[in-house]
């Protein structure tokens, strides 16, 4: 890496000649490291998917969640490192809840991206600070329709039809750029998101996953969560046989 | 002893979630003190809530009238609340405080929620907190001017709590604040005691005589009510009714036709 | 007289007046003997000339040998006792052995006291086993004052209660009096006598009484009911 010995990648308030803030470059990198996490906005909802790498035989099941509620209406996908989403789901937590109390309305997503994104940009600007190993993305579905964010940790946020972050974002990304979701309600795209993180895992370098899915859309009534059982063990079945499908596909090749 | 309550959880170390102040302690702004003021009446008031269990729930009940003084000046206030599946709330007294306490509650049920670790406040953890804040507002001269009943099912079991502006706190399978203390209760309890494993149905229209005995002699009542019910197939609130009531007897009373 | 409570005075805004504290009455009582300690209270929690609840009773069982009662207002009894068990608790994990009662009593002394200037309203009497094996009481005022004693009578029907007692069990204002140390069964029986006189002219005392028999064995709990009116 050009940036290794310079001296100008110790600090997050410091450029380096050619322009560049190594420490949030370095950011980035840290959720390049994570299992990969998509989210897909349809027309009636957004849908979140996460491949969660499971490092240890000894961890308990459903441990190290990595989709959050954020309000009622709100959802949030995360990659990179675990304990700075977490901080960052706190503060979105805060921003909702504060929204809430002063005016009593559940908080745009618009303005919840904004200050979150703010808050992960202050912390890009400062020596004393070290900015967010992770970038989160948040949807939600309300009058206005689904809608979804990509929150980086340079502090960025644009709205998406769909994302993806983690290893393998390059992957995700043009298997969504396939899909028509515009189209497609979040009920048929649960399983083009379970189908794309078992796409996209690499059974190789990581051996063991838990799939996590969640949405939010006009079918749970503006709520995000889970989804219910029946709907993830569909996904996960349509997941598992287009796998095989494709892998009979590669034996006929060869 | 409050002294020591009070302690931060890990001193002299940044709050989970923030950052050393540096400059704590070295602020050189100046600021005006003002004196520091306490609600020492109630501005819009409502009346009285009535609350009984039976067979397998808890209902609790109150109208929507809003008092500004002797001024009927809103008519449509709910002063009942569904907190979630298994609890429900209502309180008299100061509405904007009621409204205070209730925008906290939705909040802390929201944030049960996100976590969505399986727990959800019971009505006895609610009903407990809810005593701990009344009594240190009380404490600190600064009333929230209310009488609180909170409902719902624990472990299975009815459970009715109540808890005045002070803190006095009890539980009881009957209940009812401000002139329901005098004209319901009675009927409450009458009722009560004389079958303590009523239905739903039994239940709520004993509930609304109360609502519409009170509707006849209490001049701060109002023939609009709200009702919440939790049973073992979850909380509801139901839709606001109004009482039918019957002024014959008033036949002398003229003039305001 | 009821013409001038009567009066209004049109014009002027009528100002509702609070106050941080209420009697919500009931009546406490505890009596020592040679290896047992009584404490009794009755279930009624009123204000005013209304009866909030006739199941609230004022004993509270602090430990398997100490039991305490309260009377006053009950929101500072909740405040009072939710914050002994935590004290209680505390010691507990921290000197692996449960408080004794003459601890418990010089702790809820220091406790009321700290609330000097602005005192929980509540007449705490302490019944238990002491660390020789026999009965103790302690008395306390609101602010902590408190003494060891063999019997005191507290709340709203210990005025009309102590003269009983320092009767019976200190055979106080007799002549040639046989002095008999009191027995277990003797003091029950006294119990429920004189709170059922106090049931007849206190309206605050009422409803059921809760008697808790502390010995060495441990606290056990008799009902008995009281007039309801």
């Amino acid at each position: 890496m050009s940036s290794i010995g310079t001296g100008y990648d110790l600090s997050a308030s410091q450029f380096s000649p050619d322009g560049r803030v190594f420490q949030v470059e370095y950011a980035q990198k840290a959720v390049e490291n994570s299992g990969t996490a998509i989210a897909i906005r349809g027309k009636d909802g957004v849908v979140f998917g996460v491949e969660k790498l499971v490092t240890s035989k000894l961890y308990e099941k459903g441990a190290n969640k990595r989709i959050f509620n954020v309000d009622r209406h709100v959802g949030m996908a995360v990659a990179g490192l675990l304990a700075d989403a977490r901080q960052v789901v706190e503060v979105a937590r805060d921003e909702a809840s504060s929204y809430r109390s002063s005016y009593g309305n559940p908080i745009p997503l618009k303005y919840l991206a904004e200050r979150v994104s703010m808050y992960m940009h202050a912390h890009t600007l400062y020596s004393m600070a070290r900015p967010f190993g992770s970038s989160v993305m948040i949807g939600t579905y309300d009058v206005d329709g689904p809608q979804l964010f990509l929150l980086e940790p340079s502090g960025i946020s644009y709205g998406y039809f769909g994302c993806a972050i983690g290893k393998a974002q390059q992957n995700g990304k043009t298997e969504i750029e396939k899909i028509k979701m515009k189209d497609m309600s979040i009920r048929d795209l649960v399983k083009e998101v379970a189908k794309i993180i078992y796409l996209v895992h690499d059974e190789v370098k990581d051996k063991t996953f838990e799939l996590e899915l969640s949405w939010v859309g006009e079918q749970t009534e503006g709520r995000h969560e889970l989804v219910p059982p029946e709907v993830f063990s569909d996904a996960e079945k349509y997941a598992k046989e287009a796998m095989e499908e494709s892998d009979g596909s590669d034996d006929d090749e060869l | 002893m409050e002294g020591i309550m009070e302690q931060p959880f890990w001193a002299n170390g940044p709050k989970p979630g923030s950052f050393y102040d540096f400059h704590a302690g070295h602020s050189s702004k100046t600021t005006t003190v003002m004196p520091v003021k306490h609600t020492q009446y109630p501005m819009v008031t409502g009346s009285s809530v009535i609350g009984i269990q039976f067979d397998g729930g808890v209902m609790i009940a109150a109208d929507k009238l809003g008092s500004y003084g002797s001024l009927a000046r809103y008519r449509n206030c709910s002063r009942i609340l569904k907190v979630n599946n298994t609890t429900i709330m209502g309180a008299g007294g100061d509405y904007a405080d009621f409204q205070f306490l209730r925008d906290i509650v939705e909040q802390r049920v929201i944030d049960e929620e996100c976590l969505d670790d399986g727990f959800n406040y019971t009505p006895r953890s609610l009903f407990s907190w809810l005593t701990r804040v009344l009594y240190n507002r009380r404490s600190r001269f600064n009333p929230l001017w209310n009488t609180v009943l909170v409902g719902g099912l624990q472990d299975g079991e009815p459970f009715l709590g109540y808890v005045d502006k002070i803190g006095t706190a009890y539980q009881s399978p009957t209940a009812a604040s401000g002139f329901g203390a005098y004209i319901a209760l009675p009927m409450l309890r009458e009722a009560y005691e004389r079958n303590d494993k009523m239905s739903e149905d039994e239940a709520k229209t004993l509930l609304e005589s109360c609502l519409r005995v009170l509707y006849y002699r209490d001049c701060r009542a109002w023939n609009k009510y709200d009702i919440a019910i939790v049973t073992h197939d979850g909380s509801r609130l139901e839709e606001s009714k109004t009482l039918s009531t019957d002024w014959s007897t008033a036949d002398m009373v003229s003039g305001y036709e | 007289m009821s013409l001038q409570m009567e009066q209004h005075e049109y014009g002027t805004p009528m100002q509702r007046y609070w106050s941080p504290y209420a009697m919500n009455g009931g009546t406490g009582l505890a009596v020592s003997g040679a290896d047992f300690a009584i404490v009794a209270s009755d279930s009624r929690l009123s204000e005013g000339f209304s009866i909030h609840s006739r199941d609230a009773p004022k004993t509270y069982q602090l430990t398997d040998t100490t039991v305490l009662s309260c009377a006053g207002f009950h929101g500072d009894i909740l405040a009072l006792t939710k914050y002994l068990e935590a004290r209680l608790q505390m010691y507990e994990h921290e000197h692996n052995k449960k408080m004794s009662t003459s601890a418990i009593a010089a702790m809820l002394s220091t406790i009321l006291y700290y609330k000097r200037f602005f005192p929980y309203y509540v007449y705490n009497i302490i019944g238990g086993i002491d660390d020789e094996g026999k009965g103790c009481i302690y008395s306390f005022d609101p602010v902590g004052s408190y003494e060891r004693e063999t019997y005191r009578a507290g709340g709203s029907a210990g005025s009309i209660l102590q003269p009983l007692l320092d009767n019976q069990i200190g055979f106080k204002n007799q002549q040639g009096v046989v002095k008999t140390p009191l027995t277990l069964q003797k003091a029950v029986q006294l119990v429920k006598d004189v709170f059922i006189s106090a049931a007849e002219r206190d309206i605050y005392t009422g409803d059921s009484l809760v008697i808790r028999i502390i010995t060495k064995d441990g606290v056990k709990t008799e009902t008995f009911p009281l007039r309801r009116d």
